[in-house]
């Protein structure tokens, strides 16, 4: 309990982990809230590599850690410049409406 | 006992605003609170002796993705309300999936262990501190053997900002502009100097 070993970390980021999916399910008609919640998952998928690489004495884990934080964050601002398109054009950003993109 | 303290705060925190982001009715206090799980989440790196990439975090996610977002939420005009219906109708296929999941990885995680000969492939062994420091150790691995994949990554971001402008630009119409290259080129003879004598006019 007060040993702090690799599996409470993997279990925190596998309640993150969870959590980001739950939200999708959640907020199936708000696209920001479901972008927050891939940034959750990507963020527990980064707190994985790194408590592997801490705890295998490898540092090739937090190389791996900071592309994936690259990744991320271009993966954030695509997506909102396509909410706000879209935004722009339809005046909602319900998820069900995006169902009709066309040409 | 007190790292153990301390790695039960953060992790309480980050996992508390989790649940937040994903439940909160407003998305600006879902961005908020998003924030505060970026912020434990870099904690938990310190306790993982990644400092660097705690910094990263704060500062790439807290500083340029948190404020995106909360720039985004602010200059759309949502109707709230209206989001939140069918919240509680996918609540149950959520939740069933999410605690699926949870059960997978949690059994994961309880019947795992280590290769015997896992020390055999460790790539880039860790120095210790008094040889050089995380940022040190990185930058020497990131500049050498990773050199590639930085680049990449650099292309990454690159694309991305180009697209992003090209998404986002527009070119508003029945707007009055200046065009420097129309004054530039008007012709000589369209001003033109006289004497005036006084008293007369032309």
């Amino acid at each position: 309990m007060f040993e702090i070993g690799l599996s409470h970390y993997l279990t925190v980021a596998a309640i993150l982990f969870t959590l980001g999916v739950f939200g999708i399910f959640l907020n199936r008609k708000n696209v920001i809230v479901i972008m927050m919640s891939i940034e959750l998952m990507l963020l527990a998928v980064n707190i994985n590599f790194v408590a592997f690489s801490s705890y295998l004495n490898d540092l090739v884990g937090q190389v791996f850690a900071m592309f994936i934080l690259t990744v991320a964050a271009a993966e954030a601002a695509i997506g909102l410049a396509i909410v706000v398109v879209f935004f722009r054009n339809r005046g909602t950003i319900a998820v069900e409406e995006i169902s009709q993109l066309k040409g | 006992m007190f790292t153990a303290l301390i790695f039960y705060m953060f992790a309480g925190i980050a996992v508390a605003s989790g649940v937040m982001v994903i439940s909160s009715r407003n998305p600006v206090h879902s961005v908020l609170w998003l924030i505060l799980a970026f912020f434990n989440a870099a904690g938990l790196f310190l306790l993982l002796g990644a400092e660097f990439l705690a910094m990263v975090l704060v500062v790439v996610y807290v500083g340029a993705v948190a404020v995106l977002f909360l720039f985004v939420v602010m200059m759309l005009d949502i109707n709230l309300a209206e989001l939140r219906e069918g919240f509680l109708q996918y609540l149950p296929t959520g939740a069933v999936i999410g605690l699926v999941l949870l059960i997978e990885l949690v059994t994961m995680f309880g019947g795992w262990a280590f290769a015997p000969d896992v020390e055999a492939m460790i790539k880039a062994p860790t120095p210790t501190l008094d040889q050089a420091s995380n940022t040190v150790a990185l930058g020497k691995l990131i500049y050498t053997n990773y050199v590639y994949l930085f680049q990449a990554s650099g292309l990454v971001l690159l694309v991305a900002m180009i697209g992003t402008i090209l998404l986002t630009h527009r070119r508003r119409t029945g707007v009055r502009k200046q065009v420097v290259a129309d004054q530039v080129g008007r012709s000589r003879d369209s001003v033109e100097m006289r004497k005036v004598q006084s008293g007369r006019g032309i």
